[in-house]
């Protein structure tokens, strides 16, 4: 601290008291000042008397040391003169003298005081040691003492060098206060008629400063810099939960507590009160909208017909045939397939004692594509009476032939053909010029021949035609007891055929053969016939030993009488031609249908699958005579004797005159039934004991087909021995057709009707010549207006009250 | 006498108070049975294809439905029923919520809140 007092003062270069000197060893002696020894850097000062200093430079004269101050010396007005040991050469000599009082006092002074306050501080903090609060000393007035700056500050200080040029502008004292006189001055005397006082720049203003005082500072760089952090904070990208449930027991619990109670007790009434409401009306039905669509369907005559599509025949194995059956592919679009039988004569048909085999009876498939060449031929073993396309498996088709037997065809081989079936190529147009090579190129391009796969065995099957046939519903099986199993696997295994024979026979195709799969078992034994090669081996182990599962005579056995079927009908024949069953409602909750997987063909065991209780096994039979007969398959154990003895519930009606030709189940109402016969028709309700619903009146001519429509649940489509269709429509007008319509000059014998796609819905009717005529059904027939099904089963339950 | 139905549930409600006055848990089985029969009836009604009675929290209790469709149900409709109470009360805070019906094309969907509960029922409003 000494030091940098020191260096503090002596800053300031030019300092009069200073005067640094060069102390020789000689000197130093003399005064005793000697370097490190009587002098040293921290004890440099030395105080030497004015008159040794004197005597000093008497003695020594030029040679002294004193010799450049001796003036300062001389003139020294103390006693004492103060010389420094300078160690670090601040002026520049190993010593320096101090040349006033003043300066000696504070070079003196300062480093006493700061020991005293060096001794103060330690007794201060021991005093604080002591004491615990230190007292305030007010700052102590002192006298100011100039250290020497002022020559500085007045050097630097600003001051005026020039003399301030002073003005006095005065005026006479009359003029102030004095009327004002204004005089006036022709505008135009003036340049542009504008006066003005314009400006000019004043010389005087002019003078650049050409050297100015400016205070500049030194400071350190500054520099301004800034970052941008990424700031990364976790946020939610997705979330996994699963909902939160109760156990059994806080169910329970909850449910048994009073709070429940009461929160029922005082809630159900409000929804009771909505839920009646519902019940009464629908508030949103929109009446204006309503009436807008009955408006359209009951004013005015709307235009219904059949428009003629397209029709086939085939002059080689249609000549003198009458088509007995009609049947479109299920799921490919416009493929059609007829069975064609023998004319024959009433009385013929009843005995049918001779069959001519002269002409190959075959099941032709039309495309609608083209009309002229059947797409493929079914080869049969007698004329097929009827026949059936397998709902799970469009290229089995079963039918039953003229002589009891029941026929299976596997077209798996000509499925993509019958896909592929595209217009044909419009170049080949029939003209009369060519219709001689016609038939030359119609045996080139002929279709083939597709020969069965099985026929069943002759002496199990029917003793007469079989006249109907069908596949029986997927998720139901029977056994040899009649009861109903589920079939576990979606593949439509079983069949029902029905003879005038009086006899119904179930018949079951075992699931593992029918995959296209050859069969790798033992391939066969009694009788089989030279098959040609191109035959898929599917059921062959079958062929000609096939038998029936279940067999039901129906005879009454009090009276004694039989009944012939022709027709049948069983309740659960609903045929799902689509892929996706399963329709998850939440109405449906009564028979659980299992998912199984296709592959999973092991033959059912009837031991693991479910018995299924609430299938109905009731069924309708159309016999020869005409009776409608009513009855049930199921076998129930007599428990006198404990033998299985069939139902004896039958009922029969007899309604219609000659022998039904159909017996059709609605495909709108499982339990409404169609029944055409002679010269009338009847509708019934499964159930219903007292008789038909709807009797239709003895018409001219006789009735000899029929089919509901698959659209409209009112509308059904009946064919005449004259060749007309009539078109009932049940919600206008139930005792006579709403339309009828020519087809052709013979007796209708089938009509089916298809829905090819949403716009086109097809009727396909066969008449008595072997003609097929693929008819395209209007937009008013196909459609069902809103309310038609509701309106339809409000008919229903009516005629079922007058009955009652 | 002719008891018309509402005097015998009034005597039928008086008995039990009385009765549960006396025993405690005993009668746990009386109270649930009273709870299966009302919801039995609201079941039972014409179009009703789903009735659920589910918790403050969102937990169904008692439904007629699959698992998987009740918790659907339950954790929407309780939102749902959450955010419209909490909206009535928004507007009016005297106000509360006492019923709220969903129309839908297929069906409709009623839910009657309470404090601890929620009772929906899923009908479908015949044609």
């Amino acid at each position: 601290s000494e030091f940098v007092y020191h260096a503090i003062l002596l800053s300031f270069i030019g300092h009069p008291e200073i005067f640094p000197l060069v102390f020789t060893t000689k000197t130093q002696e003399i005064f005793n000042c000697r370097v490190d020894e009587d002098v040293t850097e921290e004890n440099c000062f030395k105080l030497i008397k004015k008159e040794d200093i004197i005597q000093d430079l008497q003695t020594r004269a030029a040679i002294s040391d004193f010799h450049p101050v001796k003036k300062v010396v001389l003139e020294y007005p103390g006693e004492e003169l103060l010389v420094v040991f300078d160690a670090k050469f601040q002026y520049g000599q190993n010593f320096y003298l101090v040349a006033s009082e003043e300066a000696k006092e504070n070079l003196l002074k300062r480093p006493e005081t700061t020991e005293e306050k060096e001794e103060e501080k330690e007794e201060e903090e021991n005093r604080e040691a002591t004491l615990e609060v230190q007292l305030y000393k007010p700052p102590v007035h002192k006298p100011w003492v100039s250290l020497g700056s002022e020559k500085e500050v007045e050097e630097e200080s600003v001051k005026e060098t020039a003399t301030k040029i002073k003005y006095m502008i005065s005026r006479v004292r009359r003029k102030f206060g004095a009327p004002i006189t204004f005089t006036d001055k022709n505008a135009s005397h003036v340049k542009d008629s504008y006066v003005e006082c314009t400006s000019y720049q004043d010389k005087t203003f002019s003078i650049k400063m050409l050297e100015k005082d400016v205070g500049v500072q030194m400071i350190p760089k500054i520099r301004e810099a800034s970052t941008q952090t990424k700031w990364t904070y976790p946020k939610n990208a997705a979330t996994q939960y699963f909902p939160r449930q109760l156990s059994n027991e806080e169910k329970e619990e909850s449910l048994s507590s009073e709070k429940l109670k009461e929160f029922l007790t005082s809630v159900h009434l409000r929804m009771e009160i909505a839920l009646q409401q519902n019940e009464i009306m629908n508030a949103f039905f929109d009446d204006w909208k309503a009436l807008a669509e009955d408006e359209s369907s009951s004013g005015g005559k709307p235009d219904v017909y059949l428009k003629a599509y397209q029709s086939f025949t085939d002059l080689r194995y249609l000549k003198d045939r009458t088509i007995s059956c009609v049947c479109w592919h299920p799921t490919i679009y416009g493929i059609i397939a007829v069975s064609a039988r023998k004319q024959l004569s009433y009385e013929e048909q009843v005995n049918l004692s001779e069959k001519s085999l002269l002409q190959q009876s075959v099941i032709l498939f039309w495309s609608i594509f083209d009309p002229i060449h059947p797409q493929l031929m079914l080869e049969c073993p007698e004329d097929v009476y009827c026949f059936q396309f397998s709902p799970s498996d469009p290229n089995i088709i079963v039918g039953g032939c003229i002589n009891g037997q029941v026929a299976l065809w596997d077209i798996s081989q000509h499925e993509e053909k019958l896909q592929n079936a595209k217009p044909a190529a419009d170049g080949i147009k029939m003209t009369a010029v060519n219709t001689v090579n016609a038939s030359v190129l119609h045996i080139f391009t002929e279709s083939p021949l597709v020969r069965y796969c099985t026929v069943s065995s002759m002496q199990y099957s029917h003793k007469k035609p079989v006249t109907d046939i069908h596949w029986l519903p997927g998720y139901s099986e029977e056994n040899q007891m009649g009861a109903t199993f589920e079939n576990r696997a979606e593949v439509r295994v079983q069949l029902v055929t029905c003879s005038p024979d009086c006899s119904i026979l179930f018949w079951d195709i075992p699931a593992t053969k029918l995959p296209e799969q050859p069969s790798s078992e033992k391939i066969e034994e009694e009788g089989i016939f030279n098959i040609p090669p191109d035959v898929p081996d599917t059921l062959k182990h079958l062929d000609l030993c096939w038998k029936p599962l279940i067999k039901i005579n129906l005879y009454e056995s009090d009276i004694n009488t039989e009944h012939g079927p022709v027709r049948i009908s069983l309740r659960e024949l609903h045929y799902h031609y689509k892929t996706s069953e399963k329709v998850p409602s939440l109405n449906t909750l009564e028979v659980p249908v299992k998912d199984s997987p296709h592959t999973d063909m092991s033959a059912p065991s009837s031991k693991n699958l479910k018995a299924l209780e609430n299938i109905s096994t009731g069924f309708f039979v159309g016999t020869e005579d005409g009776e409608i007969v009513y009855s049930d398959w199921k076998m129930e154990i007599d428990s006198d004797s404990a033998k299985p003895v069939g139902q004896k519930h039958t009922q029969k009606y007899t309604i219609h005159t000659e022998t039904i030709n159909t017996l059709q189940r609605s495909p709108f109402f499982k339990d409404i039934i169609l029944s055409i016969g002679g010269r009338n028709f009847a509708i019934w309700k499964e159930g219903v004991t007292n008789g038909p619903m709807l009797q239709s009146s003895c018409s001219a001519g006789r009735y000899t087909a029929g089919q509901w429509s698959l659209t409209r649940p009112g509308v059904f489509f009946v064919g005449r021995d004259d060749g007309n269709i009539d078109i009932w429509d049940l919600l206008k007008k139930t005792y006579e057709p709403s339309h009828f319509q020519n087809i052709s000059e013979s007796m209708i014998t089938f009509i089916s009707p298809c829905i090819a796609s949403p716009k086109q819905h097809f009727l396909a009717v066969s008449d008595d010549l072997g003609v097929l005529h693929v008819l395209e059904i209007c937009q008013a027939l196909s459609h069902a207006s809103r309310n038609e099904h509701a309106n339809v089963l409000d008919y229903f339950e009516r005629e079922v009250k007058y009955l009652k | 006498m002719d008891e018309t139905p509402g005097v015998r549930d009034l005597i039928h409600q008086l008995l039990l108070v009385f009765v549960t006055e006396q025993a405690g848990t005993r009668w746990l089985p009386v109270f649930q049975a009273e709870v299966e029969e009302t919801l039995k009836r609201i079941q039972a009604h014409k179009g009703v294809i789903a009735t659920m009675v589910i918790n403050a929290e969102g937990i169904p209790i008692r439904t007629t439905l699959d698992n998987s469709t009740t918790v659907q149900y339950a954790g929407l409709l309780h939102q749902l029923t959450m955010k419209a109470r909490s909206t009535v009360r928004d507007i009016d805070p005297q106000n509360d919520l006492t019923f709220l019906r969903i129309r839908s094309k297929k069906h409709e969907i009623m839910i009657a809140p309470d404090k601890e509960y929620l009772l929906i029922v899923i009908q479908n409003p015949c044609e």
